[in-house]
Parts: C-alpha cells; sequence; structure tokens
C-alpha cells in the first residue's frame, strides 16, 4: 500500500503523540490484538476445550448409571474446571475488544473534555495500561489460580484483573468530570464545529450506513433466536438432562452428544448475534477516524469495503458452522482476517497522518 | 450538537448508568448466591439420580431450570441496557449526518431511546411472571428498535448538498 503524496517519514514518538490518537491507535491495536486471540482460541482450543467437558458429562452420566455419587461429584469437578478454563478464554478475548471499542469512543469525546492536554495523554497511557493489564489479568486467573494469594479464595490474577478495572473506572470517572466541565464552562473554542458538521464524506457515508445495518441485521435476527428459539432450546435442555439420569443401555453416549450439540447451537447462534452488532457499532466508531486514515483513495475505499465484507462474513459464518461444520468455521475465521486486515490498514492511514503532521509541525 | 444528538447522548449516559448501576447490584446482592445455586442444583440432580431418588433428582432439575432461564435474562437485561446505551452514545455523535428533517431526526431520537428502554425492560418483568404485559413490552421496544435503525441506516446512506465525493 503506497500513498505517493507523503514521502518516508521517521517513526514519530509515542510522546509527541495526543491523546486522540493515542486512544486512536490504542483502540484498534486492541481490537486487533482482541479479535486475533479470539479467532487463535476458536482455532486452537475452542472446540477441543468442548470435547474434554464432553467427556466429562458422560463420566457423570455413566456415573449415574452405574449408581456411583462419588464419580458424579468428581466429573463435576473436572466439569467446574473446564468451564473456569473457557470463561476466562472468552472473557479475555470480550474484554479485550471492548475496551478497544471505549479507547475509540474515549478518543471521539477528546474535543469536548476541558482538561489539559497533558492531563488528557497521561489519562490516556492510564486508560490502556489499564486496558491491556485487565485482559491480561482474567487471562492467567485460570493459571494463577489462589497460589500464593492473598486470601484462600482470591488469586493475584483476579487481583490485577480487578486493580486494572479500578483504573479504568477512574480514568472513566476523570474523563467524565472534563466533559462535564466543557459542557458547564464551554471551556475549549468550538470543537464541534469538526466534530458534528453535517458533510460527510463517501467513507464515513458507508461505514455509518453499512454499521447502522448490521446493527439492524443482528437486532433482527436476535427478534428471531428470541421468539423461535430460546423456549425452545431451554425445554430441550431439561429434557435432555432428565433423559441423562435414566439412560437406556448404550444411550448415555448419544444424550451426552446432544445435549454437547445443543449447548453448540447456543453458544453458534448468540456469538453470530453480538458478534454482527459489535461490528456495527466499529465500524460507527471508525467513520469518525476517516478524516485522519491517510491513504490513498482507492484503498481507503477498498479497507472500509474488506472490513464490512469481513463484519458479514464472520457472523453469516459462524451461525453456519451448525450445518457445514469446519469449513464453515474457516471461512468464519477468514472473515475475522479481513475485519483485522482492513484495522490495520486503518494504522497505516493514521500512522502516516501522523509522521506527516510530525514534519510540517502541526501535530493534533 | 443539536437535539436529537443531545437525545441520544444524554439518553446513552443515562440509560448505561443505569444498567451498570443494576449490573452492580445484581452482581452484589443476587449473582453469587444464584451462580452457587445453579451448581449446586445440577449436581445433586446428578447425584441424587445416581441414587435413584427420582423426585428429589428432578425437583433439582426444575430448580435448575428455572434458576438458569431466571439468570440468563438478568444477564441479558444488563447487557443490553448497556449495548443499547453505547449505540444511542455513538449514533447520537454521527446524528447530524443523517439526512433527514430535524423533526424527523427528533422523532427518530425518542423512538429508539423509548425502544432501548422499554426493551431490556419487558426482558425483566417476564422473571417476574407478568404474563403477556411483559412480553408485549419486550415486543414493542424491539421493534421500536429495529424500525428507528432501519429509517436512521437509509438517512446515513443518503447524499446530502455539500457532501464530497
Amino acid at each position: 500500500m503506497t500513498v505517493k503524496a507523503i514521502s518516508p517519514a521517521p517513526a514519530l514518538p509515542v510522546a509527541a503523540m495526543s491523546a486522540r490518537r493515542l486512544l486512536t491507535f490504542g483502540g484498534i491495536l486492541l481490537i486487533v490484538a482482541g479479535m486475533l486471540f479470539g479467532d487463535l482460541f476458536a482455532v486452537f482450543a475452542l472446540h477441543q476445550n468442548a470435547g474434554r467437558m464432553e467427556l466429562a458429562l458422560l463420566a457423570a452420566t455413566q456415573a449415574v448409571a452405574g449408581q456411583n455419587p462419588a464419580a458424579v461429584g468428581q466429573a463435576f469437578a473436572k466439569l467446574a474446571d473446564l468451564v473456569e478454563n473457557r470463561g476466562t478464554k472468552v472473557d479475555t478475548h470480550v474484554h479485550m475488544t471492548d475496551v478497544g471499542y471505549l479507547a475509540l469512543l474515549l478518543a471521539l469525546i477528546q474535543p469536548l473534555v476541558a482538561l489539559s492536554e497533558g492531563g488528557k495523554k497521561r489519562l490516556a497511557k492510564w486508560f490502556l495500561a489499564g486496558a491491556v493489564l485487565l485482559p491480561v489479568g482474567i487471562f492467567l486467573i485460570h493459571y494463577v489460580g489462589v497460589a500464593y494469594g492473598p486470601t484462600a479464595v482470591i488469586g493475584w490474577a483476579s487481583i490485577v484483573a480487578d486493580a486494572a478495572g479500578a483504573l479504568l473506572i477512574l480514568v472513566l470517572s476523570v474523563e467524565a468530570w472534563g466533559l462535564g466541565n466543557f459542557l458547564a464552562r464551554r471551556a475549549t473554542a468550538d470543537p464541534e464545529a469538526e466534530l458534528f458538521r453535517e458533510t460527510s464524506s463517501w467513507e464515513e457515508r458507508a461505514l455509518l450506513s453499512g454499521g447502522t445495518l448490521l446493527v439492524l441485521v443482528g437486532f433482527l435476527y436476535g427478534a428471531w433466536y428470541a421468539a423461535g428459539n430460546l423456549k425452545e432450546q431451554e425445554q430441550r435442555e431439561t429434557t435432555t438432562l432428565k433423559e441423562m439420569f435414566k439412560p437406556a443401555p448404550g444411550q448415555a453416549r448419544s444424550l451426552v452428544s446432544a445435549y454437547s450439540r445443543l449447548q453448540g447451537e447456543k453458544a453458534v447462534e448468540i456469538a453470530a448475534h453480538s458478534h454482527i452488532i459489535e461490528f456495527g457499532i466499529l465500524g460507527m466508531l471508525l467513520a469518525f477516524v476517516q478524516p485522519q486514515v491517510r491513504l490513498a483513495p482507492p484503498w481507503k475505499r477498498r479497507s472500509i469495503e474488506l472490513f464490512l465484507a469481513g463484519s458479514l462474513v464472520l457472523p453469516l459464518f459462524v451461525l453456519l458452522e451448525l450445518k457445514f461444520g469446519l469449513v464453515a468455521g474457516a471461512i468464519a475465521d477468514a472473515g475475522g482476517l479481513m475485519v483485522i486486515a482492513a484495522l490495520i490498514a486503518m494504522l497505516v492511514g493514521l500512522r502516516r497522518s501522523s509522521n506527516l503532521q510530525a514534519q510540517t509541525g502541526s501535530l493534533a | 450538537m443539536r437535539a436529537p444528538g443531545k437525545v441520544l447522548v444524554f439518553g446513552g449516559v443515562l440509560l448505561a448508568t443505569f444498567g451498570m448501576l443494576y449490573g452492580l447490584w445484581y452482581a452484589l446482592a443476587l449473582e453469587h448466591q444464584t451462580l452457587n445455586g445453579m451448581g449446586v442444583s445440577l449436581s445433586r440432580a446428578f447425584a441424587a439420580a445416581a441414587e435413584r431418588r427420582s423426585t428429589e433428582s428432578e425437583d433439582a432439575l426444575a430448580a435448575y431450570g428455572k434458576t438458569k432461564c431466571d439468570y440468563l435474562r438478568q444477564v441479558d437485561v444488563h447487557s443490553h441496557w448497556i449495548g443499547l446505551a453505547m449505540l444511542l452514545i455513538v449514533l447520537g455523535m454521527a446524528f447530524e449526518k443523517v439526512g433527514f428533517a430535524e423533526r424527523t431526526r427528533l422523532r427518530l431520537a425518542l423512538a429508539l431511546l423509548t425502544g432501548s428502554v422499554v426493551f431490556p425492560l419487558g426482558v425483566i418483568l417476564e422473571t417476574a411472571r407478568v404474563g403477556a404485559a411483559a412480553s408485549g413490552l419486550a415486543v414493542s421496544g424491539s421493534v421500536l428498535v429495529i424500525g428507528s435503525l432501519a429509517v436512521i441506516a437509509v438517512g446515513f446512506a443518503r447524499k446530502r448538498a455539500g457532501d464530497p465525493a
């Protein structure tokens, strides 16, 4: 990707970046990292973990058939461990991408935060530090456990995650205070002219309308799911569990498979619903940074088309995994990579913009 | 920022605050007990089945089913209120770019805000077993959200006088 209008420039030191740029860069990087983590988790851990959970549940069902309550307890202890393993991985993915969204949202409101630029930069750095430590802490919870922990139930990884969460809350509170100051005093020169201008480029219109459409599709799907599937799946779960308590000889394995399939069904349907909505909101947030993305117009358009296409492909093929299995899963992962590639292209454009401003001495 | 955008941004901030406070209250007051109850009910159902105490097993399974159903709706309400609030804030920041008259934009903003409040409220009332009124509230809220979003998407896509290529 080249932009002929810009000559090569030396790397811009982070300290020379404004709070807005720091949050924009950091936000997009966090989203890219969160998505990569989600892709790697889906490929290398999700299905393997589901297989182990199925085995533990089979052991519990066989213990019921063998009238062995002690073995039931052991199987449930194993299940609890596997559920925690999966849960912390999913939470790492979700928290990393969500704090990325929050960073982009904060970047958006920076012109309305009535604080000094130095103060805003410090807040941005603290926010990004908390945003990295929070998912890292969550990820480590399963591995660190309560070893050397200050109490019998709380481990160091939980403390790191909680402290990072507290740091984020503190930063958000100060940002809210700065925003309140602006609204009360109209402290700075009118930034609304830039932020809330009525005109928009093709890129902004594409991301805003495309993002809204993605959210709309997600809501329609969610409504259909709630109306048609939710209660039926809850009833099917109860029925299958009941049958697992009195399995006919040789039926335990098929019952456990049916139960696992149901869990998989629910997981992909909810994932499709939440991913398409999150991509829609991300698209709208990215619309606001487009004026700062310095790429040649065709490449800029391609990055947006790639983002919107990937945002549709990933949730659609996650859903189709129920019918087409791993082939659909691979296409869904490719959709995720399309979004990641588009985000990296935008990062390159933002970096070029920073370099150009550093060269001309007109930093934002 | 004009009135429609302000409705969405301030409504979104209020809704997010309420959603977070609701989540905090639930986490502090009920979540731990609920999760513990779910795990205990399910393992008790299995253990009782292993001991061939079928009535106790079925009761424990029924308790598990009800607790899980309520828990999922509580979590859904919390996350939907906050998610919708975030959507309102982002849309509010960009609402000047919706290519309709000010009056239409204000109506859209009010419809979206009302739907965002009412839809999760209906879902949470379902757990209180208040009957069809709760479902009606949830359905009408989601119709308001979906309908207004469809119109907003068209508004964003419309090219207005003065827009660059």
